[in-house]
C-alpha cells in the first residue's frame, strides 16, 4: 500500500550535494562539523501492506519523527520515492497533496496538537469542516467517532478540561473522522502516564481489529512496538538497521545495536516454539505431546515442564523438532 | 514611549570573551586617558554654536524646507501622493472630530453630544470588558467634563482613535506577515528597533515638513509612532501559538490560509488585544506631544500652560490626560483578560447577549437625546471642579515653594554644582575628537569592530549636524539622570525582586506610571523646581525609573532557585546574597535595565526643552516656533537620533557582554 524507496532527508544548506558524495558516509557529528548539514533520514526503504501495523522504533534523534513527517510531506524529503497506491506522493502538486491529507491520511501527534479554542466536537470535525461538509452532517459524523473512541458525553467539553489520555482520544477521533486509509501516529502515547498508556495501546489494538486501518506507528518504547506491531523497523542515525516481526528481531538481531535493544526484553513472551525446537537426539522418546510451532514459549511453558517426555513440535504432520524444560530454562535464563 | 516592550539584544557577532580583569583594566585606562586629554586640551575644538547662528548644513536643511514649501502644490510627488494621503487622513480625522468633539455646521454640538458619548462608550466598555470597567469609563468621562475639558478631551480621543485605527490597519497585517515569514521579520526588525529608540519628539519635524501642521499630520505622526508596537506584538502573538496545532491543521489538509484563519489567529487573539492596548497607549502619548505641531486637545492646553509657567492649568489638563490614559488602559487590559475568560469558557453567552442588546438600545436612545436637548449636547457648566483644582494646585505650589524653597534649592544646587555642572563643562569643553574617540574606543572594547564603526558613524554624524556642543550639554543631563535612574532601578528592583509583598504593592504603581504620556511628568516638577534643566532631569528620572525597576526585578526574580538555594545553603547573609549571588547572576538584567533607563531618559530630557532645559530639545522646539530655525530643529532631531543610537548600541553591547561573561 505504501512503498518507500531510498528516501533521504538532509537538513542544512545545499542538501542534495551531500547525497551520493563521500560526505554521506560520515557520522552526524563529523558531517555537522564539516558542512553544517544533518542527515535525519538516510536511504530508507520499506513497504507497508494494507491493514498492517508498521512500527518505526528508535531512540530520540534517530530520525523516526522526521521519517513519518516526510511520509505526509509535512517535511519535504530531500530525495527518494514514496508511493501510495501507485501514486508518487513526492510528485503530486499542493492541491492533490491537501486532498490526500484530507481524505486518505491522518496523523496523531505526541503533544496532541488539539485546538484549544474549539470544543471537542469541533476539534474532531475540523478536517470535515475544511472538506466543506455541512455543520449538521459533520457533527453527526464527529459524534460517531467520539463514541467510537469512548468519549461519550464529552463532545461539548474543551480540550483543556480533559485529562491527557482523554485529549489523545480526541486526537484519535479527529484522525478517524475522515475515515482515512492510513493512520500515522507519532509517539502518540509518550506524553502519557504508564497506566493510561497501556489503556490507550489496548484501545488502538481494539480500533485496529474493528476498523482494520493501515497504521504507521512511531515509538521509542520496545514493549509498545512489540505489543502493537505486525512488523517493526529499528532506526539508528537516520537509517533503518533492521525490519522484521517482533519475533525475528528478538531471535535474530541484525547487529549489536538491535541486540542491545532487545536484550532485556522477556524473550519467552515473543519467541515461539519454532525458535527453540531442536533436533531429537538419538534414542530420545518421540511419543510426547504435540504442540504447534506458533505457540509462544510462555504459553507452552506449563505443558513442557509438566510433561515427562519431550514435547514434539509439529507443523502439517512434519516433525520440526522437540522441546524440553532445558530449552525453556535456557531461554528464560538468557543463555541461548 | 509608553510601550514596555524591550528592543531585542543586538545580534552583533559575539566578541571573544576577555577576562573580566582585562575588561575593567581597559575601561579604567580609557576613562583615565579621556579625562587626561579632555582636561589637557580643554577649550580646543569644542564646536560651539550660538542659538541663532546656522551652519551650512542647517542652512541647506532650511532651503530643503523652503523648497518643499514652494513646491507643495506643484510637484507631482506632492500633488499625487503626499497631498492625497494628507487629504484622506484629514477627512478621516475630521470625520471623527465631527462625530465626538467639534460642532458641525450651525449646530452647537458635535453629532454625538456628551450624554450620548458617555452612555455609548460605557456600553462599549461593558461589551468588551465588564460592568466595573463600564462604571470606570462613565466616571472617567464625566470627570473630564467636570474638569472643564470635555471638548479638548474628545479632540484628544478623536485623534488617538483615528491614529490607532490606521496604525492597526497597517500594523496587524504586517505583524501577521512577520509572524508567518521569518525572512520578512528579519528584514523589518532592525527598523522596529530603531523606531523604538527614537524619542517621540524627533518624529514631529520631518512629518510637518511633508504634511504641514494640524490634525492630519498629528494623526500621521501618531500612527507612525504606534505602528511598531502593533506590528511587533502581532508577530509575537503568532509565534506563541504552539507549532503542534498548526502542524496538525496542515496534516489534515488545511491550506496555509485556513491554518491562519482557523488555528493561529483564534489562539493569538489575546496577545493581539494586548498589542492593541500598547498601540493605544503609544498613540495617546504621541497625540499629546503632537500638540507641538498644532494638534488640538489636552496636549495643547498643557503645552500652553507650561510655556506660560501656569502650573494650575497644566496640572488640570495633565489630570485630564491621566484620566484618559487610565480609562483607555484599564478598558483594553480588561478586554484582553476577557478574551482569556472566553478561551476558558466561563461566559454565559446567552445571558450576555441579551444584556448587550438592551445596552445597544439604551445607547441609541441616549444618542438621540443628546442630539435633541442642549443640556445633553454640550457638557453643562464651566468646569468649576477644574478651576478649583487649578486654584488649589496653584496655592499648594506657592505654599510649597514659599516654605521649601531652601530644600529645593539645596537639592538643585547640590546636584548642579556637585555633578551636573562639572560633567557638562567637562563634556562641552573637551575637544570633539577626544570625546568622539573615547566613544569609539568604548564601543570597540564592548562590541568589537562592527560596533566601533557604528559609533564612528554616529560621532561624525553629530559633528556633521553642527550641534556637537548642544549634544554634549544634552548628554550631560542624560548621564546624570541615567545614573540616578539606574541606581533607583537597581535598589528598588532588587527589593521587589526579592520580596513578593513589595512586588505586589509597587508593581501596579509602576504599571500605572508607564501608562502616562511623557510630558505629564513635567508638570509637578515644574511646580517644584521652576523652568530649569533640573526639572527635565527629575521628570526624566521618574519617567524612566519604572521600566528600569521592572527589568531589574524580573532579572532578580528570574534567577534559578537552584542558584539562590546554593547561596543560602553556603550560609550567605542577606547582603552577601545580594552582592555576591543575586546581582552577579542578574548581570544581564542590570545591563538591560541600564539600556532601557538611558533610552527613556533621553526621550524625556529632550522633551524638557519645553520647560527651559537647553540642549537639543530646546532647538527642536525652537525649530517649530521660528521659521528660520526649521533647519536647525531638523538637525537637532537628527543629532538626538544619532545620540540615541550611540547610547543604545553601546549599552546593548554591554548587555551582550555581561551575558557572555556569565557563561
Amino acid at each position: 500500500m505504501i512503498s518507500v524507496r531510498n528516501l533521504w532527508k538532509v537538513f542544512g544548506s545545499n542538501p542534495e550535494a551531500i547525497i551520493g558524495s563521500p560526505d554521506a558516509a560520515l557520522t552526524r557529528q563529523e558531517l555537522r562539523a564539516k558542512t553544517g548539514n544533518t542527515i535525519a533520514v538516510r536511504d530508507v526503504s520499506f513497504d507497508v501492506a494494507p491493514g498492517e501495523v508498521f512500527v518505526v522504533m528508535g531512540l530520540s534523534g534517530s530520525g523516526k519523527s522526521t521519517l513519518v513527517r516526510c511520509m505526509t510531506r509535512l517535511i519535504e524529503p530531500t530525495q527518494g520515492e514514496l508511493r501510495f497506491e501507485d501514486e508518487d506522493i513526492l510528485k503530486v502538486d499542493e492541491k492533490r497533496l491537501r486532498e490526500l491529507r484530507k481524505t486518505r491520511f491522518s496523523m496523531v501527534f505526541q503533544h496532541f496538537g488539539l485546538l484549544p479554542h474549539r470544543k471537542v466536537i469541533d476539534n474532531v470535525a475540523y478536517s470535515l469542516e475544511i472538506n466543506g461538509v455541512g455543520k449538521s452532517e459533520r457533527h453527526a459524523r464527529a459524534n460517531e467517532v467520539i463514541d467510537l473512541v469512548g468519549l461519550q458525553g464529552y463532545a461539548q467539553a474543551y480540550p483543556e478540561q480533559l485529562s491527557g489520555g482523554m485529549q489523545q482520544r480526541v486526537g484519535l477521533a479527529r484522525a478517524l473522522a475522515v475515515d482515512p486509509q492510513v493512520l500515522f501516529l507519532d509517539e502518540p502515547f509518550s506524553a502519557l502516564d504508564p497506566l493510561i498508556r497501556r489503556d490507550m495501546q489496548t484501545e488502538v489494538i481494539r480500533l485496529h481489529h474493528q476498523l482494520g486501518k493501515t497504521m504507521v506507528f512511531i515509538t521509542h518504547d520496545l514493549a509498545e512496538a512489540v505489543k502493537l506491531g505486525d512488523r517493526i523497523a529499528i532506526m539508528r542515525d537516520g537509517a533503518i538497521v533492521q525490519i522484521g516481526t517482533p519475533e525475528e528481531l528478538v531471535a535474530q538481531p541484525a547487529d549489536d545495536y538491535v541486540a542491545n535493544f532487545v536484550r532485556d526484553f522477556p524473550k519467552s513472551h515473543i519467541l515461539t516454539l519454532r525458535w527453540i525446537a531442536r533436533k531429537p537426539q538419538p534414542g530420545e522418546d518421540l511419543n510426547g505431546p504435540i504442540l504447534a510451532p506458533s505457540i509462544t514459549v510462555r504459553n507452552a511453558t506449563r505443558q513442557i515442564i509438566e510433561s515427562s517426555l519431550p514435547i514434539r513440535v509439529m507443523e502439517n504432520g512434519n516433525l520440526l523438532g522437540v522441546v524440553t524444560a532445558v530449552e525453556v530454562l535456557h531461554l528464560i535464563s538468557g543463555q541461548d | 514611549m509608553a510601550t514596555t516592550l524591550l528592543s531585542k539584544p543586538a545580534n552583533e557577532p559575539a566578541p571573544v570573551v576577555a577576562k573580566k580583569s582585562k575588561l575593567s583594566f581597559q575601561l579604567s585606562l580609557l576613562t583615565g586617558s579621556f579625562l587626561f586629554f579632555a582636561l589637557l586640551l580643554r577649550g580646543i575644538a569644542t564646536l560651539p554654536l550660538d542659538t541663532s547662528s546656522l551652519t551650512s548644513f542647517q542652512n541647506w536643511l532650511n532651503s530643503v524646507s523652503d523648497w518643499i514649501g514652494n513646491n507643495r502644490t506643484s510637484n507631482p510627488v506632492f500633488t499625487f501622493f503626499i497631498n492625497v494621503i494628507r487629504d484622506f487622513i484629514d477627512t478621516f480625522v475630521t470625520g471623527i472630530q465631527d462625530l465626538i468633539s467639534q460642532a458641525v455646521g450651525n449646530n452647537a454640538s458635535p453629532l454625538l453630544g456628551w450624554f450620548g458619548i458617555v452612555v455609548m462608550l460605557s456600553y462599549l466598555a461593558y461589551a468588551v470588558a465588564n460592568l466595573r470597567i463600564a462604571l470606570l469609563v462613565c466616571g472617567g468621562l464625566i470627570s473630564l467634563g467636570l474638569l472643564g475639558y470635555w471638548q479638548e478631551s474628545m479632540d484628544t480621543l478623536a485623534l488617538t482613535l483615528a491614529a490607532v485605527v490606521l496604525a492597526l490597519i497597517v500594523g496587524i497585517p504586517l505583524g501577521i506577515c512577520a509572524g508567518l515569514f521569518p525572512r520578512f521579520e528579519k528584514i523589518i526588525t532592525p527598523a522596529l528597533d530603531f523606531a523604538q529608540v527614537m524619542p517621540t519628539f524627533v518624529y514631529l519635524t520631518p512629518v510637518t515638513l511633508f504634511f504641514l501642521i494640524g490634525p492630519a499630520s498629528a494623526t500621521i505622526v501618531t500612527m507612525v509612532y504606534a505602528i511598531p508596537p502593533a506590528l511587533r506584538i502581532t508577530a509575537v502573538a503568532l509565534h506563541e501559538v504552539p507549532w503542534s496545532s498548526v502542524e496538525a491543521a496542515i496534516s489534515m489538509g488545511s491550506t496555509r490560509m485556513q491554518a491562519l484563519r482557523k488555528v493561529q489567529l483564534p489562539q493569538a487573539k489575546r496577545t493581539i488585544v494586548v498589542g492593541i492596548n500598547q498601540t493605544i497607549m503609544a498613540a495617546l502619548s504621541m497625540v499629546t506631544i503632537a500638540a507641538l505641531i498644532d494638534a488640538p486637545g489636552l496636549g495643547r492646553v498643557v503645552i500652553r500652560a507650561l510655556e506660560s509657567l501656569d502650573i494650575g492649568s497644566s496640572f488640570q489638563a495633565g489630570l485630564g490626560i491621566v484620566i484618559l490614559a487610565v480609562v483607555l488602559d484599564r478598558t483594553t487590559t480588561a478586554a484582553a483578560s476577557k478574551v482569556d475568560a472566553e478561551n476558558s469558557h466561563l461566559l454565559d453567552h446567552k445571558h450576555h447577549r441579551q444584556i448587550l442588546k438592551i445596552g445597544a438600545l439604551l445607547s441609541l436612545i441616549a444618542i438621540i437625546i443628546s442630539r435633541i436637548y442642549i443640556w445633553a449636547g454640550n457638557f453643562p457648566g464651566t468646569g468649576v471642579l477644574g478651576h478649583d483644582i487649578a486654584t488649589y494646585t496653584d496655592n499648594a505650589t506657592n505654599w510649597f515653594q514659599a516654605h521649601f524653597v531652601n530644600v529645593t534649592n539645596a537639592i538643585t544646587n547640590a546636584i548642579s554644582y556637585g555633578l551636573l555642572n562639572p560633567l557638562q563643562s567637562l563634556l562641552t569643553n573637551s575637544p570633539w575628537f577626544v570625546t568622539g574617540l573615547a566613544f569609539v574606543l568604548l564601543a570597540a572594547i564592548l562590541g568589537g569592530r562592527k560596533l566601533a564603526l557604528v559609533a564612528t558613524f554616529c560621532v561624525l554624524g553629530i559633528v556633521g549636524t553642527g550641534l556637537w556642543s548642544d549634544t554634549m550639554a544634552t548628554l550631560a543631563s542624560v548621564l546624570v539622570a541615567s545614573i540616578a535612574t539606574v541606581t533607583i532601578g537597581i535598589v528598588v528592583g532588587v527589593w521587589i525582586g526579592r520580596s513578593k509583598r513589595a512586588d505586589q504593592i509597587i508593581r501596579p504603581i509602576l504599571d500605572a506610571g508607564q501608562v502616562l504620556p511623557a510630558f505629564v511628568y513635567l508638570v509637578p516638577f515644574l511646580g517644584l523646581f521652576g523652568a530649569t534643566r533640573f526639572t527635565a532631569i527629575m521628570a526624566a528620572i521618574v519617567y524612566a525609573a519604572p521600566a528600569s525597576i521592572k527589568l531589574m526585578a524580573d532579572g532578580i526574580a528570574g534567577i534559578p532557585a537552584s542558584i539562590s538555594e546554593a547561596g543560602i545553603a553556603a550560609g550567605s547573609s542577606k547582603w552577601q546574597m545580594i552582592i555576591k549571588v543575586q546581582l552577579p547572576s542578574a548581570r544581564r538584567a542590570v545591563a538591560l535595565s541600564t539600556n532601557q533607563g538611558i533610552i527613556y531618559v533621553l526621550a524625556m530630557v529632550v522633551v524638557g526643552g519645553l520647560v527651559g532645559a537647553g540642549g537639543l530639545g530646546y532647538l527642536v522646539v525652537a525649530g517649530f516656533a521660528q521659521l528660520n530655525l526649521t533647519g536647525k530643529g531638523l538637525a537637532a532631531g537628527l543629532a538626538i537620533v544619532l545620540l540615541g543610537i550611540l547610547l543604545d548600541r553601546i549599552t546593548q553591547a554591554a548587555a551582550v557582554r555581561s551575558t557572555l561573561q556569565g557563561k
